[in-house]
């Protein structure tokens, strides 16, 4: 089971998750992905220490997915 | 940030040079003016002593602004950071994951150097493990829970390393016991962590 996560006030969201066999919940991932994309979240696939990705298609085949806002210097 | 310099090795090199080369700009003359004066006037001693306060506290005030980078904002204990805790232990590996349980911060290592990410801000310490930089870098969102404030700083910095150290402000750069000496006790135990992967790199 893959699963897009969203950090937020609550710790975190699970806004999706989805199977390969499954195309609908595959569809509404990536309607999900798409739109919190459009609110300003960067989507994040981590790969391990000093590696991680940030993708603008959500790749189907990623187990975890993270969502998270935009940093700047204080 | 098109108008900043992307960071690099070459340009970090150069940043703890400039830093140090300001810092003794503003420390020396009042150490030399100490002497001057004690020497010409050994009458005006205790003003060469004020002198020679004022030379010493400079650096010092510079590594205190640096420490403030890793000082937790507020205590957060509620059900979203536990969540949150438990999504940043997900993300880092078992000697890390004990690491931010004990101490709050999470260490990572980069090219640039091993870094200490905190709350609302990122402490860099060089290869060799004798210079750090603080930065001040934070997620704009002041709503998250201080455990996925640390996961923006450490997806975004393993995301694209110089971008993280070009957005990030450099609120001092100099010698790690300088910095050390500033912060609290479970930071301290974070820095010597990473100042000895530091050494290892070198």
């Amino acid at each position: 089971m893959s699963r897009l996560v969203r950090m937020d006030a609550t710790g975190h969201t699970t806004v999706a998750e989805w199977t390969l066999d499954d195309p609908p919940a595959v569809e509404a991932a990536v309607r999900a992905f798409r739109a919190e994309l459009e609110n300003g979240y960067f989507a994040v696939v981590s790969e391990g220490e000093g590696q991680a990705e940030q993708v603008r298609e959500l790749p189907v085949d990623a187990s975890l997915v993270i969502l998270r806002r935009p940093i700047a210097g204080g | 940030m098109h108008w900043r310099p992307r960071a690099s090795e070459q340009r970090l090199l150069r940043t703890g040079r400039l830093w140090t080369a300001s810092t003794v700009t503003h420390t020396v003359p009042f150490v030399v003016a100490a002497v001057v004066l004690t020497v010409l006037l050994p009458v005006l001693a205790p003003v060469s002593l004020l002198l020679l306060v004022h030379a010493w506290a400079i650096p010092e005030l510079y590594a205190s602004r640096g420490a403030k980078v890793l000082r937790p904002r507020r205590g957060e204990s509620g059900q979203a950071e536990q969540v949150a805790a438990g999504l940043l232990g997900d993300l880092v590996d078992h000697g890390p994951r004990e690491l931010v349980a004990r101490t709050g911060l999470a260490l990572e290592r980069g090219r640039l150097g091993v870094w200490l990410l905190g709350e609302a801000g990122a402490l860099l310490v060089r290869p060799g493990g004798r210079r750090v930089n603080c930065y001040c870098v934070k997620v704009l969102d002041a709503s998250l829970p201080p455990s996925d404030r640390i996961a923006h700083l450490l997806l975004a910095l393993r995301t694209d390393e110089a971008g993280f150290a070009t957005v990030a402000n450099l609120s001092f750069s100099g010698a790690r016991w300088r910095v050390r000496r500033r912060l609290a006790a479970p930071a301290r135990e974070a820095l010597d962590a990473a100042g000895a992967q530091a050494r290892r790199r070198c």
